[in-house]
């Protein structure tokens, strides 16, 4: 009779503590410093705003390892709810059917108001399937701005409040900064296959690869070893022979050598504004990137880089209403306003870009806004969406491997790029096995 | 061989157990399973599976890469293994001298042993890194168009020159203690006899020393394959153009940053047969044509 009770007891204790008991989403992250802050700051205010679900972000390392952990865990059977993965990885994480919950369907199971079109759709596009479904949530995005260094235009006798707009311009631009106190780099960029063969695909209207990027198929076959690629690869190599550009690295890391001052012109993300703000002892601004102006239609738009938030599959419904929440209460306008205005990265729904414009806010900041400009510059067509391509992390390296032999002069800029081509396809058609069953 | 005498039978199994333990869990069950892997083709969640028999190797084998990356390692760990020897031995042969405040100069040159490869690698591709370095300045200022990032040569250079300084230390303190073990007599009798002190070094020195340094070679050329990814991470991440990737480093990198499973697992064994051959020459020949 007394051990009835007792188990009647721990059954009751068992139920209340249930239903009362938090349901806990873990969110793993990559964000450092003052982001991580903006991650922790969005957690903390939605755990206040309701006691049914917690957010708990951790902090994984590095994006590669941030992917490789959720992947890791995965397979071990306890993978976080949220996965912050960058958008080189939306293509694994897309083929991973089953692994992964779609957006479009977690905000539906769980009835959260949600409307694609609210998105900016050069955002949402690049995380969206070729119908519209969006699969993961767009969180930081940023795209390539050109950073220019107003004190050095001064000095070389250019105008930095009229900054070059095609190319032809750069070139002369940077010859003219190299003479005047830039010996070792008239003008640069980071993350060199971002910049110049995906976005100068995109800002041109010209088809990286076959099946709208990839967005359509996995059967995409790449082609940027278009004329306007190879004639744009021509130019840098003749030009990194005397420094008038000066090669600085396949990531970011070549990105001191703008606020350091040595190099007056600087294509790379926009996201970079943070660390422009806070080491740069001379007068800056940005710009959109450059094009060239005998290409019909440029500029175009350009596309994103960044990361996505991925919901990933096997939880418990609860959890995954919880998950929705936390994604609605991400897109809420007033909220992406603050996450914009703190991060620097761009604001993923229209709503919250108008309302920024509204303020005027970009009229004192107007360097947050030329990402923004660039995006929706013009309706994103099939080459502009985005890209969608399968080991994307170890197609930029060979891309990048080729274009490093062609400025330092080992090959020419047709044969890198057809070599970039053709070993890519290799690989895409590898990776189109693992995924297809 | 002496027989020890244990209580009980069990005993020295009981014993042994702790040691079989972590060898079949932490060697044994991985080799397997990358043995396993490499005839899989996965993807990255391992959601897809395929037997694919001996397709990953036959990939490898018949890519022009991997024998660029096998060139590039042998190159890498001969010119580590020669440079940090050689210096290593001179330092040795310096600091064995009677010198005031010795140990000072013995402990200094230990140090670097315990940097961290990652922070070695950090280190020295600050004091590389064209724009701020110290020693790319100096370079530029000889007329030296230095570019790491572009010229693979000059990446090899500053690799080579942070992972052969990370292993001195190790190098310095076996010369050092196999000076120590040579009969002072041996060399005072030569010094009597006229012989001067380069040639007590060739004829008397170094051929005692042998043992050392053949040890101490297939001690740095393992290390150069295996131990010095943190340095290569670090620095360049095996570029420019894959100038700098060596058979370890690619494999992180086709199997974590390209998810490439299967493959990356069929180079691990590849790795594993090498290391086996490594070791099976210094037991077989190495060992027993050193004169102790």
């Amino acid at each position: 009779m007394i051990a009835r009770n007792i188990a009647a007891a721990a059954v009751l204790v068992a139920a209340t503590t249930s239903a009362h008991a938090q349901v806990e989403i873990q969110w793993w992250h990559a964000m450092t410093g003052g982001n991580n802050q903006v991650i922790v700051r969005l957690a903390d205010e939605f755990n206040g705003l309701q006691k049914e679900y917690k957010i708990v972000p951790t902090y994984k390392g590095s994006y590669p390892d941030t992917m490789n952990a959720g992947i890791a865990a995965f397979r071990a059977g306890n993978a976080p709810h949220i996965l912050q993965v960058f958008e080189v990885g939306t293509a694994t994480m897309m083929a991973a059917t089953g692994a992964v919950k779609p957006v479009h369907v977690l905000m539906r199971e769980a009835g959260e108001k949600f409307d694609p079109q609210a998105y900016v759709s050069a955002v949402a596009g690049y995380y969206s399937t070729s119908k519209g479904e969006m699969l993961s949530l767009p969180f930081n995005s940023s795209s390539t701005v050109m950073w220019i260094n107003k004190d050095a235009f001064r000095k070389a006798g250019l105008n930095p409040d009229v900054p070059p707009k095609t190319w032809p311009e750069v070139f002369e631009a940077a010859k003219k900064l190299k003479a005047s106190g830039h010996p070792n780099c008239g003008f640069s960029n980071a993350w060199v296959t971002w910049v110049n063969v995906e976005q100068l695909a995109a800002w041109h209207n010209i088809s990286l690869s076959t099946k709208a990027n990839g967005l359509d198929g996995f059967d995409t076959v790449l082609q940027f070893n278009s004329p306007t690629h190879v004639k744009h690869l021509e130019t840098l190599i003749a030009l990194q022979k005397d420094k008038t550009y000066d090669y600085s690295g396949r990531t970011n890391t070549g990105e001191g050598r703008f606020t350091s001052g040595e190099c007056p012109i600087f294509l790379t993300s926009s996201g970079f504004f943070g660390n422009v703000r806070a080491n740069a002892k001379f007068e800056w601004r940005n710009a959109p990137m450059p094009y060239y102006d005998d290409v019909a239609g440029a500029p175009q738009n350009s596309i994103i880089g960044g990361a996505s938030l991925w919901v990933m599959g096997g939880k418990k419904p609860e959890e995954y209403k919880g998950v929705a929440k936390f994604f609605a209460f991400l897109s809420e306008t007033d909220r992406q306003v603050a996450i914009h205005k703190s991060s620097g990265y761009l604001p993923i729904t229209k709503a919250a870009y108008q309302k920024t414009k509204e303020s005027g806010y970009y009229k004192e900041n107007p360097h947050l806004e030329t990402p923004l400009l660039e995006l929706t510059n013009k309706e994103p067509t099939e080459n502009s969406r985005g890209l969608r391509l399968g080991n994307m992390v170890q197609l930029r390296d060979v891309w990048a491997e080729e274009i490093e032999a062609a400025l330092a002069g080992k090959k020419s800029a047709k044969a890198a790029l057809d070599a970039a081509v053709a070993r890519g396809n290799t690989m895409l058609r590898q990776f189109e096995r693992t995924v297809t069953r | 061989m002496k027989r020890s005498v244990f209580t009980h039978r069990l005993l020295p199994y009981a014993l042994l157990g702790p040691q079989i333990a972590i060898t079949i869990i932490f060697f044994y069950w991985p080799a397997i399973q990358a043995v396993w892997q490499s005839f899989l083709l996965q993807d990255a969640f391992g959601l897809s599976t395929m037997f694919v028999g001996l397709e990953n190797y036959a990939t490898l084998i018949g890519q022009p890469e991997y024998y660029h990356t096998l060139v590039n390692t042998l190159i890498f760990s001969a010119l580590v293994a020669i440079i940090s020897l050689s210096l290593a031995l001179l330092l040795a042969v310096q600091a064995d001298k009677p010198l005031r405040a010795g140990g000072v100069y013995r402990t200094l040159l230990i140090w670097p042993y315990a940097v961290a490869p990652a922070v070695a690698g950090v280190l020295w591709a600050f004091m590389f890194q064209p724009s701020l370095g110290l020693l790319a300045r100096g370079l530029r200022e000889m007329g030296i168009d230095w570019n790491p990032l572009l010229d693979g040569n000059h990446a090899m250079t500053m690799v080579v020159a942070a992972a052969a300084w990370k292993q001195i230390s190790y190098n310095f303190l076996f010369f050092l203690a196999g000076l120590a073990a040579i009969p002072r007599s041996v060399l005072e009798a030569a010094a009597i006899d006229g012989a001067s002190p380069t040639r007590r070094f060739w004829t008397i020195v170094f051929p005692l020393l042998s043992p050392t340094t053949f040890f101490l070679i297939v001690v740095n050329i393992v290390y150069a394959f295996f131990d010095t990814f943190g340095i290569i991470d670090a620095m360049t991440a095996g570029g420019p153009a894959k100038a700098t990737e060596t058979l370890v480093y690619k494999v992180y990198f086709d199997g974590r940053l390209g998810g490439d499973l299967g493959g990356s697992a069929a180079q691990s064994v590849i790795l594993m047969v090498m290391v086996i051959g490594l070791t099976a020459i210094q037991f077989r020949y190495v060992e027993r044509k050193v004169t102790y």
